[in-house]
């Protein structure tokens, strides 16, 4: 048995002033298994995927590896040893060839030229052992995410690398793209590699796992084989308590309509038509639910119904105010509230203290200023009870935003969307690489802002988070509305739709 | 704040983000360790060059030591305020050096603080400077309270104008705002030049072949606290720069223009999401940016020179608005951390320039070029910031986690 075990983490302590991040976690894994790891923002995931790969030196505990004790100092001894990382975010060089990023740094060489005949056949056998579909000699900038990410993990593969980290690897992924990788997993399982299967979407664990660690608050809570264990069982080692994963919502009481949009036209910053004639409408106390894959257009679409991009043409309608379309500040005053896609891009300053991030919209409005002078005191007051009302943890109003986990970002930003009072709150992706805990929380919270009269537009590319929501539900593909839903619809008749109804040609 | 305020762990430092997010994150760790390291740094590294040319390490800590008191700063150890006392008059002159970078520095500070690198200073200071001259001397006779403050306040706002230009292009046409003020630089020196040239609006009545501008008329005069007859003396423009350092503070965090400024600086998107307007902040911040320059250009007409020539408007002589940015960049953009830049670069020029120009310890050539070897090693290690972090860091990971000073860096940047 205990040879079958390729690598073993015991008792690994890891401190940070003021957090235990790793408490006596265990962990180890067998020669072709994928191991998950699983656990809230926070849990010490990274940590020990940190000190495993040699980027941080734990305090305490053993780490052996083929049951030799090791200590890495770098990242390039755990590399040496056998040790691969593939990073949420992508490390590649969009102007170099797939071949190029592969080699990059254990170069063939030609004297002192690359050999590129070399690095491609290499690289060419490679991608047909572990059945990749990636065109070594095409220019990273060119290939889809998907692509992608199979580039950074033949990158690791090539360094030889027997065991493998993946850190949330379907985060940027689509729904097909993720079921390719999860079968490029298995070829990989199958050829003797162990992987570590970081991640927090427990469906997804379920999937690919054969063994599952949960991690909570720095500490190992239990290590369970597949078998038996379901998403239910999962979401409650994870959290420590009994969890929602169907969100608990009445019928909706419906009232005037508040949102209205009328044959939109927007085009994308390179001129691209990528609203192509939508027109819908969101009255209050309901939630509607735009599904779709990424990139048919939501980004454009909420752009211009937060005034944030000029329209073609078309016509939108806030509680009977219509947009001309001149700042975001004239949709911000006629009552719209956005939960923007990408919180850290755009809906925090993370530099900017939680205190000021709440006053984004109003920071020249009174209480926060008058004539022009800012009152910090009055803004820390606001922050601390929004922090209190929404449950924000990990620091108070003087806290920078860009230390708070993900999860409390977006309730921050959730927070003072809500706290605006607007009429529409357009909530887009809300609970993108969020955990159960705090994706239950935002839904629990969509939902009692709906009931309380607001009407509430939900773009999200998780499908089942659409159907669980929403009241009334459109599918956007390629700029239009290629279905309409209310009430029960399966998720095979949307995801269809999604697709155009026609099977997309693989990327 | 009662709140522990945990630093960022390193599970929320995975989410930080781009490149460029982690980047300015860990620039900003550190605090005032980095700035402090990175003149030791380049004082360490001149130290070497002079010992290696003059073949002896004594020298360099005697040249050190010279330039420590040609600037004046041994007067601590026996403070007077009698400028018979040569360290107090050193002092006052060292001073008089850095009233105008504290205001130089200010102006790439303001700047930087909204995204943007205002490279401009020079041309600034200069319009500043030239229409100080021209009102200085043409409203001879005012009251000279009046005469002092419509010279301060007209100088002041033209260069706003002048440097709200290149905010305008950059806002309009997107126009790069380095290119643009670089430009503006030499359109200001040219302007000044045909100004006091033969027979130019501003050339000196008496002799019209002199190309060198009038004396501003005495009642224009910026009156010295501190000074002694026949002597340059430190005149009352230290407390209009150091009332700037003030308003300057007040601005960034006291105000809703601060806070515009500040979110567009550090991410233009959210505080476009934000109804921030980024386009109208590009063109103010530029504007108080070449304001907070030309306040020194006028300052320096009304104060210590008085008139203008050829010679001394030499871009290549004119240095106050380049050290300015290495003034701003040391201090790290903070109202305090300029003033501290200015001081050290004001009794670097100043000290270096007396100290070792009027002994025999060294050779008086290489005694000049010493302050701009000390100044170019700076800001090349200001540069290299995120290399000396990086050292310092993983050091500090051998020893022990980080926290103190990530915390106070924190506080420090709020």
């Amino acid at each position: 048995m205990a040879d079958d075990l390729v690598l073993e983490m015991r008792d690994i302590r890891k401190e940070f002033p003021g957090v235990v991040a790793n408490d006596k976690v265990s962990f180890d894994v067998r020669r072709g298994e994928v191991h998950a790891l699983l656990g809230e923002n926070g849990a010490g995931k990274s940590t020990l995927m940190n000190i495993l790969y040699g980027l941080y030196r734990p305090d305490g505990g053993e780490i052996r590896l083929n049951g030799k004790p090791v200590t890495f100092s770098s990242a390039r001894e755990a590399i040496q040893a056998g040790i691969g990382m593939v990073h949420q975010h992508f490390m590649l060089i969009p102007v170099m060839t797939v071949a190029e990023n592969i080699v990059l740094g254990t170069e063939p060489r030609k004297g002192i030229l690359l050999d590129e005949r070399v690095a491609d056949r290499r690289v060419a056998d490679m991608a047909k052992t572990f059945r990749f579909e990636v065109d070594p000699e095409a220019l990273v900038q060119d290939i889809s995410v998907g692509q992608q990410q199979r580039v950074e993990i033949m990158k690791v593969l090539y360094r030889n690398a027997d065991i493998l980290i993946l850190d949330e690897p379907t985060a940027v992924l689509t729904p097909q793209e993720a079921s390719d990788l999860f079968e490029i997993l298995r070829t990989l399982r199958r050829e003797g590699l162990s992987i570590i299967f970081i991640s927090h979407k427990l469906n997804e664990v379920l999937e690919i796992a054969d063994r599952i660690t949960v991690l909570r608050r720095g500490k190992t809570i239990e290590t369970v084989p597949h078998a038996g264990a379901t998403e239910a069982s999962l979401a409650r080692a994870m959290v420590g308590r009994d969890v929602l994963l169907r969100v608990d919502k009445g019928a909706p009481e419906i009232g005037d309509v508040l949102l209205e949009v009328e044959d939109l036209h927007v085009l994308d910053d390179r001129g691209i038509e990528k609203v192509r004639g939508v027109s819908f409408e969101v009255r209050a106390g309901e939630i509607v639910g735009i599904a779709g894959v990424d990139g048919n257009g939501q980004t454009e679409l909420i752009d211009a119904l937060t005034g944030l991009q000029k329209i073609e043409s078309g016509s939108v309608n806030i509680a009977g105010h219509r947009l001309s379309h001149t700042s975001a500040r004239e949709a911000l005053d006629a009552g719209i509230g956005h939960i923007p896609e990408d919180r850290q891009r755009r809906g925090l300053v993370l530099e900017f203290t939680i205190a000021e991030n709440i006053a984004l919209h109003d920071y020249a409005k009174p209480p926060d200023a008058r004539w022009g002078w800012l009152f910090p005191a009055r803004m820390v007051g606001r922050a601390r009870r929004l922090i209190e009302d929404f449950d924000v943890r990990g620091g108070g109003p003087s806290t920078r935003a860009g230390a708070l986990s993900g999860g409390n970002q977006q309730k921050l930003v959730a927070a003072r969307e809500v706290d605006r009072d607007p009429k529409v709150l357009i909530a887009a992706q809300p609970t993108r690489g969020l955990d159960v805990g705090a994706i239950e929380y935002l839904h629990r919270r969509l939902v009692s802002e709906r009931d309380e009269g607001r009407a509430i537009l939900l773009v999200s590319l998780e499908l089942e988070e659409i159907l669980s929501l929403s009241d009334r539900i459109f599918v956007l593909f390629e700029g239009t509305f290629v279905g309409e839903h209310t009430g029960d619809v399966s998720e095979e008749q949307i995801g269809l739709e999604m697709l155009g109804g026609k099977k997309e040609a693989a990327a | 704040m009662s709140d522990p305020g945990p630093s960022p762990s390193p599970e929320q430092s995975a989410e930080a983000g781009t490149l460029a997010a982690r980047l300015a994150l860990k620039q900003r760790a550190g605090g005032i360790v980095v700035p402090v390291v990175t003149v030791l740094f380049a004082f360490l590294m001149s130290g070497i060059i002079i010992a290696a040319t003059q073949h002896s390490v004594r020298t360099a800590l005697v040249v050190f030591k010279e330039i420590f008191q040609g600037a004046g700063l041994n007067w601590v150890f026996h403070p007077t305020t009698s400028l018979l006392d040569i360290s107090a008059y050193n002092l006052s002159q060292t001073l008089l050096q850095t009233t105008p970078l504290i205001l130089t520095g200010l102006a790439v500070a303001f700047a930087f603080r909204c995204g943007m690198f205002n490279i401009g200073g020079n041309g600034q200071y200069l319009v500043g400077l030239i229409v100080a001259n021209w009102l200085g001397v043409d409203l001879a006779g005012l009251n000279p309270f009046l005469h002092i403050l419509l010279c301060i306040s007209a100088g002041t706002l033209a260069a706003s104008a002048y440097a709200g230009i290149a905010g305008i292009l950059k806002a309009t046409v997107g126009a790069h705002e380095v290119i643009s003020t670089i430009m503006l630089n030499w359109i200001a020196y040219w302007t000044a030049s045909w100004l006091i040239g033969a027979g130019g609006p501003l050339q000196v009545s008496n002799n019209p072949t002199n190309p060198v501008s009038n004396q501003v008329s005495s009642g224009a005069r910026l009156p010295d606290f501190w000074g002694v007859q026949g002597f340059q003396g430190l005149h009352v423009g230290l407390f209009v720069a150091l009332a700037a350092v003030v308003v300057f503070w007040a601005l960034l965090n006291r105000t809703t223009l601060g806070y515009e400024v500040r979110a567009v600086g550090f991410n233009p998107d959210a505080a476009a999401y934000g109804g921030i307007s980024v386009k109208k902040n590009y063109f103010r911040a530029m504007a108080i940016s070449g304001a907070f320059a030309g306040l020194a250009g006028t300052l320096d007409m009304l104060g210590g020179a008085q008139n203008y020539q050829i010679g001394q408007l030499d871009i290549p002589f004119i240095q106050v608005g380049f050290i300015g940015i290495a003034v701003a960049l040391l201090g790290r953009n903070t109202a305090i951390g300029t003033l501290l830049g200015a001081v050290l670069f004001g009794a670097l020029s100043y000290g270096s320039f007396h100290g070792l120009g009027s002994s025999a310890v060294i050779d008086p050539t290489l005694a000049n070029n010493l302050t701009y070897i000390i100044q170019g090693l700076i800001v090349l290690f200001i540069g290299a910031d995120v290399l000396i972090l990086y050292v310092w860091n993983s050091r500090k990971k051998l020893r022990r986690p980080p926290g103190k000073t990530a915390r106070r860096a924190e506080a420090a940047a709020s």
